[in-house]
């Protein structure tokens, strides 16, 4: 016998007993968990260019939000893909088929565990401390206005409520809409949120507004919005069976149009009060 | 070939006494104290596996029909429409609420809880650390025996007026309270609840039986920092299970008083829900989800702490090499049991709870990601440097690495609470999750299944076709999971009967016909694994005591062990990861095997350069 041979036949002292598997095998596992990163940024890539991403931003607070899921998104790519990577190039070289030696007799690293320990806590404390101040502006630091409407929820609709004149709500010249919240262009806008029967969530996916209605509480939310247009109003907590059609259109228009299809609401509910002989049915029911 | 028990090893006294206790009594009183009302630690395991795996088919079939409405809403559902037919094969909204509400919870409560503590954990930890039995064997079996009202109510529940609960897996009240806020919030809730409390007397009696068992019953020699990665999971998770438990059966009596005997722990003064008041008033919703969450946060982490034991454990047998670190392993562990208790609030950051409140647990949340970023780190240690060998079981556990990996870091972009404003409760927690729950602990399972299906059954399962099984799975779980990553970008809510009729969402139909193939695929490859599975239990390759040539003190007991599982006295000389010691004779060195020179050799060595 040769000295080659007897290397492929003679078990060495650190051969497992277990079958070793061929070497194909071995590149195709470890080429399978490639795409897991190769194909996870390509998705990300490819995406937005469908439209499928993050919806126009059409707010102030918006910005930051998007800016700080971006700098995530940019920071857990790196991880992923390293990681990822990492995992694939071990696969791939330690193959047990490819390998001629023994494993490695190691139990851990000091430095290293003190490495990777220090530098996600740096990390990820700095991710803690950077956002704060965007919490505090979206959900924190309220401006310093009077309520401009009032949006109630209930299953399966958002009934809405505006101060009128006198710019207070609860008095007998408020304005009553449904589901059709009316926002004036680049102006802080304070919405009261209450709820009236079980829980719903505020949800303005252009506004990067989300919070929940709560039964039993009245709620501050706000927003400014700054480009006009029409967008959706979704409930993004289940409230029944009808969760999936309790859906809104928030109107964003300049002060004037803002001014303008209030005094409409105005005139729409006066007349209706004020002409007992052809009143519509009360909106209530 | 496989390693035989160790000659110096004390003999245990007597027989292992199968039939002592069954002696007398007719057969079937035999059958029924053998396989049924069973005290045996494996036996339990082996039913809890039986039981959670029948739910995992009920719970995959009721995501396929999710998955369905969510593709193609309001279009016939095939086969299974015919079954609960309520509008002509097509499904109605209230339905729709219904079937995710019960796939979240049958997989939560009915599969993964049970599944990782009580079929993996009654069946390894006493062979694992050395012992005959549980501590409480009686306690064992009542604990199996108490997932069956759960079954019941769980299972009765779809059969009621109104259907089974459907205010989504959490319960929020109002909705769950009020029996006429929905359908499924009448006596299918109630029912919800009482489920709930029993799984819950069933994971209480095994956690207090794995700790005991954990500190009082390891063989001699049998250390704490002896004990592999499954056992130190499993006995955090029970101690997880036993400070957090108490809080949620509190909750579920405080929601069922208020259901049933007028009370207003969750209801505020005067509210009326569909013209109908319910008790007295005087409550507050969110108090349920603090109560709610401070048990439903820890249960996170006994759903996947547990399979990243089983993981640390398959990882270093197929690499034969030590487990990287496992000290800051065990430490980790800990840490996130230790930080899980005070993450909760990272659910409710927009619930309406303080937002001051929210940046306290904003940075909580934030720091657990170190103890998670540490063992993937030493993961990949591991294998780095080890001779790999890919079996299944080996690849569904490097899979859960992979997986893991995705589903810990798209954890951040949630934990982020200015970032969680968009994203909560839409697409992009749903496929956090599932990375961390499916592609995370359903793989650790697997890897578990493979893995120790030998000792289970004594015979090995089919490995072609345990890595079709993997392939597919894992080709149809990236499929259905990572593309809802991007529905969550666009802001796609979860558990929307249709959301199709708003403008944000209308064009994302296609993507979610896909995802809906991709699910349907990943069902069907799991016809492979039940079809191996139960065809290697009966004509699989016998296995010896130790197919793999692990280490780990279960592998020197028979496969599959008997009563009283060890044939001898384990003594335990080392930790349970000594594989590849230079100078020995062999590749690995089971924990019962005398202690040899080439490791005293290595120790002095390692030493030396330290």
């Amino acid at each position: 016998m040769t000295t080659d041979n007897r290397d492929d036949n003679a078990p060495a002292e650190w051969d497992s007993g277990l079958p070793k598997g061929r070497r194909i095998g071995g590149i195709v596992w470890s080429l399978l968990f490639l795409l897991v990163p190769v194909l996870g940024v390509a998705t990300f890539i490819v995406a937005p260019w469908f439209d499928h991403w993050l919806p126009k931003d059409i707010s102030v607070h918006g910005r930051d939000i998007d800016g700080l899921f971006y700098f995530i998104l940019a920071l857990t790519g790196v991880v992923f893909v390293a990681t990822e990577m990492l995992l694939f190039w071990f696969m791939w070289k330690y193959d047990a088929a490819a390998v001629r030696g023994p494993a490695k007799y190691i139990h851990g690293s000091h430095t290293l565990e003190v490495v990777w320990t220090i530098i996600p806590a740096a990390t990820m404390l700095f991710l803690g401390i950077y956002q704060m101040n965007t919490w505090a502006d979206v959900k924190m630091r309220r401006p310093r206005i009077a309520p401009s409407a009032e949006v109630v929820a209930r299953q399966f609709e958002w009934r809405i409520r505006y101060p009128g004149r006198d710019g207070t709500l609860g008095t007998p010249d408020d304005l009553f809409v449904v589901n059709d919240l009316h926002v004036p262009l680049d102006e802080d806008f304070l919405v009261q949120l209450k709820s009236m029967d079980v829980l719903h969530s505020f949800f303005l996916p252009n506004l990067r507004v989300k919070h929940d209605a709560v039964p039993g509480m009245k709620q501050p939310v706000w927003f400014r919005a700054t480009e006009a247009g029409t967008y959706d109003i979704v409930c993004a907590e289940v409230c029944g069976w009808g969760h999936y059609k309790m859906k809104g259109r928030v109107t964003v228009e300049s002060r004037a149009d803002f001014e303008e299809w209030l005094a409409g609401v105005e005139a729409r509910q006066e007349a209706t009060q004020r002409g007992p002989e052809d009143a519509p049915p009360a909106a209530e029911d | 070939m496989s390693t035989v028990t160790p000659a110096d090893a004390p003999v245990r006294t007597g027989p292992p006494a199968h039939d002592a206790h069954h002696g007398e009594g007719t057969s079937l009183s035999t059958f029924l104290s053998t396989y049924v009302f069973s005290k045996d630690h494996k036996v339990i395991g082996l039913q809890f596996l039986f039981s959670t795996l029948v739910w995992f088919l009920i719970g995959g079939l009721l995501a396929l029909a999710v998955r369905w409405q969510v593709a193609w809403p309001w279009s016939d559902v095939p086969v299974l429409g015919k079954l609960f037919a309520q509008q002509g094969g097509q499904m109605a909204p209230e339905f729709y609420t219904m079937l995710f509400t019960m796939h979240a919870t049958v997989m939560i409560f009915l599969v993964i809880i049970p599944i990782l503590a009580g079929a993996f954990g009654n069946f390894l930890i006493p062979l694992m650390i050395g012992a005959d039995d549980m501590a409480f064997p009686t306690l064992n079996m009542l604990s199996y025996w108490f997932m069956w009202p759960a079954f019941i109510c769980f299972g009765a529940s779809f059969f009621v007026e109104g259907g089974a609960a459907a205010g989504g897996w959490t319960s929020y009240p109002p909705l769950s309270t009020n029996p006429q806020s929905a359908p499924g919030s009448g006596m299918g809730q109630t029912l919800w609840l009482l489920g709930l409390t029993m799984v819950g007397v069933s994971s209480m009696l095994g956690s207090v039986n794995y700790m005991t068992t954990i500190i009082l019953m390891r063989a001699p020699g049998m250390t704490m920092f002896r004990l592999p990665m499954t056992i130190w999971a499993m006995f955090i998770t029970a101690i997880l299970q036993a400070f957090a438990l108490p809080v949620l059966t509190a909750a579920g009596f405080m929601q069922l008083m208020d259901r049933s005997l007028g009370t207003g722990f969750f209801t505020p003064e005067g509210l009326v829900v569909n013209n109908s008041i319910n008790g007295a008033g005087g409550g507050q919703p969110l108090l349920w989800q603090h109560l709610f969450w401070f048990y439903s946060h820890p249960a996170v982490y006994i759903m996947i702490l547990p399979a990243m034991g089983m993981v640390s454990d398959i990882l270093t047998t197929f690499a034969r090499k030590p487990l990287f670190g496992y000290r800051p392993m065990v430490y980790s562990v800990a840490g996130i049991a230790g930080l899980g208790f005070i993450v909760w609030g990272h659910h409710m950051f927009v619930s309406g709870m303080n937002p001051a409140l929210g940046i306290t647990f904003m940075v909580a949340t934030m720091m657990i990601a170190l103890p998670s970023a540490v063992k993937t780190f030493n993961w990949l240690g591991t294998i780095w440097g080890g001779r790999i060998h890919f079996t299944a079981a080996m690849l569904f556990a490097l899979s859960f690495v992979s997986m893991f990996i995705i589903g810990g870091l798209s954890g951040i972009f949630m934990a982020a609470t200015p970032v969680d404003i968009f994203i909560h409760d839409t697409y992009f927690i749903v496929a956090h999750f599932h990375y961390v729950l499916f592609a995370g602990t359903a793989m650790g399972v697997w890897a578990g299944i493979y893995y120790w299906f030998p000792k289970m059954f004594g015979r090995t399962m089919n490995e072609f076709w345990g890595k079709v099984h993997f392939f597919l799975t894992f080709i149809f779980l990236n499929g259905t999971f990572f593309t809802m990553h991007i529905l969550g970008a666009v802001g796609f809510p979860r558990r929307l009967a249709d959301a199709y009729h708003y403008e944000t969402f209308h064009h994302l139909q296609p993507l979610n016909a896909f995802m809906t193939w991709c699910a349907i695929g990943m069902v069907a490859s799991q016809i492979i694994f039940a079809v191996n599975f139960f065809w290697s239990m009966f004509y699989g390759p016998v296995a010896g005591r130790n197919p793999w040539n692990a280490n780990t003190l279960e592998w020197t007991a028979p496969s599959p062990p008997g009563h009283g599982n060890f044939d001898f006295q384990p003594v335990v000389y080392r930790g349970p990861y000594e594989f590849s010691v230079p100078g020995c004779e062999k590749d690995h060195l089971m924990q019962t095997d005398p202690p040899h020179p080439a490791e005293v050799a290595a120790a002095a060595a390692a030493h030396a350069h330290a």
